[in-house]
C-alpha cells in the first residue's frame, strides 16, 4: 500500500463520517460545518485524481462562498430545532434499506464492468501540459456555447435571489422615478377662487382702563 | 494494488449518494438539511465524473463537473432565497407546514 492509497482511505473515511454527520447532527449549524468538512475532503479525493483546478474551485466556491451563504441563512432564521428532531430516527429502517440498496446495487455494477486498472496515458500533445490549461483549452473551444449559457444561469440566478428576498421598507426615505414622471399639476397645486374684498375682522374689545 | 482503482473512486461515490439519500430520509422536516443532502448528491456524483476523466485520460468529464458547480451553485442560491421568503411568510421551515396546495 502506497501513500496515494492510503491518503484515498483517510480522505475517503473523512468524506462519509463528514457525511454521516450532516445527515445526523442536531443542530443545523453543526451540520452546515460538517458539510464545510465533507466538501473539503472532497476536495483532496479529487486532488489525488489529479483534478487540481476543479479541487480548488471547489473549496474556493463552496466553501468560500456556498457555505457560508448556508451559515447566513441558518443563523438569521431562529429554527427551533427540537421539533424536527421528534420521531427522527422512525424512518431510519426503510431508508437504511434503501440506502443500502443504493450502494449494493451501484457496487455491484461498478465492481465487474468498471475497472480500467490504470489511467489511459495521455495523448502525446497533452502530456506535461497543467490542469488548468488543459480545461482551459477544452472550455474555450469545445464548449464556448454551453460557457456563454452557464454565465446567463448564474445571472439569472443572481436576479432571481434579489427579486425573491427584495423587500419594500416602510421607514426608508427614497425617490420612486416612475411617481415622479406621473405626477400633475392638478394633484399639486389647487387654486382656490376667494373673493377680492374679505370682511375685516371684528375690533378687538377696548383694553380696560388703568386707574390711576 | 499500487493505487486506487477506478472502481475505488465509483464505490465512494455510491456510498455517499446512498448516504445523502438517508439523510433525505431521516431530515423530512428540516428543510435547510435536505438542500444540504442534495449538495452531498451532487458532490458524489462530481467526484464519479472526475474519477472517469482521470481514468480515461478524457477532460470532457471535468468540463461537466465546471458545469454542475455552475448550477448547484446557482440552485442552492435560489433554493436559500426561497427558503427565507419562506419563512418570513410562515415563521417555519417545517415541510409538513407547507400544505398550501392540498386540496
Amino acid at each position: 500500500m502506497n501513500s496515494t492509497t492510503a491518503l484515498f482511505y483517510v480522505f475517503s473515511a473523512v468524506l462519509l463520517g463528514a457525511g454521516f454527520g450532516v445527515i445526523t447532527a442536531r443542530s443545523t449549524v453543526h451540520a452546515a460545518l460538517y458539510l464545510v468538512l465533507a466538501f473539503f475532503s472532497a476536495a483532496c479525493v479529487w486532488m489525488l485524481l489529479k483534478a487540481e483546478f476543479l479541487a480548488i474551485a471547489l473549496v474556493l466556491v463552496y466553501v468560500g462562498a456556498v457555505m457560508v451563504l448556508f451559515l447566513f441563512v441558518v443563523m438569521m432564521l431562529d429554527i427551533n430545532t427540537d421539533a424536527f428532531r421528534e420521531n427522527f430516527w422512525r424512518h431510519f429502517p426503510l431508508a437504511g434499506i434503501v440506502g443500502a440498496l443504493i450502494a449494493l446495487e451501484m457496487t455491484l455494477i461498478l465492481r465487474g464492468g468498471f475497472d480500467l486498472g490504470t489511467p489511459k496515458p495521455l495523448p502525446a500533445d497533452m502530456a506535461g501540459v497543467a490542469n488548468t490549461k488543459l480545461l482551459g483549452i477544452e472550455i474555450y473551444t469545445n464548449y464556448l456555447y454551453p460557457l456563454q449559457l452557464a454565465a446567463v444561469l448564474l445571472l439569472v440566478a443572481i436576479i432571481a435571489a434579489i427579486a425573491l428576498t427584495l423587500r419594500e421598507r416602510k421607514d426608508s426615505r427614497h425617490m420612486d422615478p416612475s411617481q415622479q414622471v406621473r405626477a400633475r399639476k392638478a394633484d399639486r397645486v389647487r387654486i382656490v377662487k376667494m373673493a377680492p374684498v374679505v370682511e375685516a375682522p371684528p375690533a378687538p374689545p377696548p383694553a380696560p382702563q388703568e386707574k390711576a | 494494488m499500487a493505487t486506487p482503482a477506478l472502481s475505488h473512486f465509483l464505490s465512494l461515490g455510491a456510498i455517499l449518494f446512498a448516504l445523502s439519500v438517508i439523510g433525505i430520509f431521516l431530515n423530512r422536516r428540516n428543510l435547510i438539511v435536505l438542500l444540504m443532502a442534495i449538495e452531498l448528491m451532487l458532490l458524489a456524483v462530481n467526484t464519479n465524473f472526475i474519477a472517469f476523466s482521470y481514468f480515461l485520460s478524457d477532460m470532457d468529464g471535468q468540463v461537466f463537473v465546471f458545469f454542475i458547480l455552475t448550477v448547484a451553485a446557482a440552485e442552492s442560491a435560489i433554493g436559500l432565497a426561497i427558503l427565507v421568503v419562506l419563512f418570513r411568510n410562515r415563521a417555519s421551515i417545517n415541510v409538513q407546514d407547507m400544505d398550501t396546495l392540498k386540496g
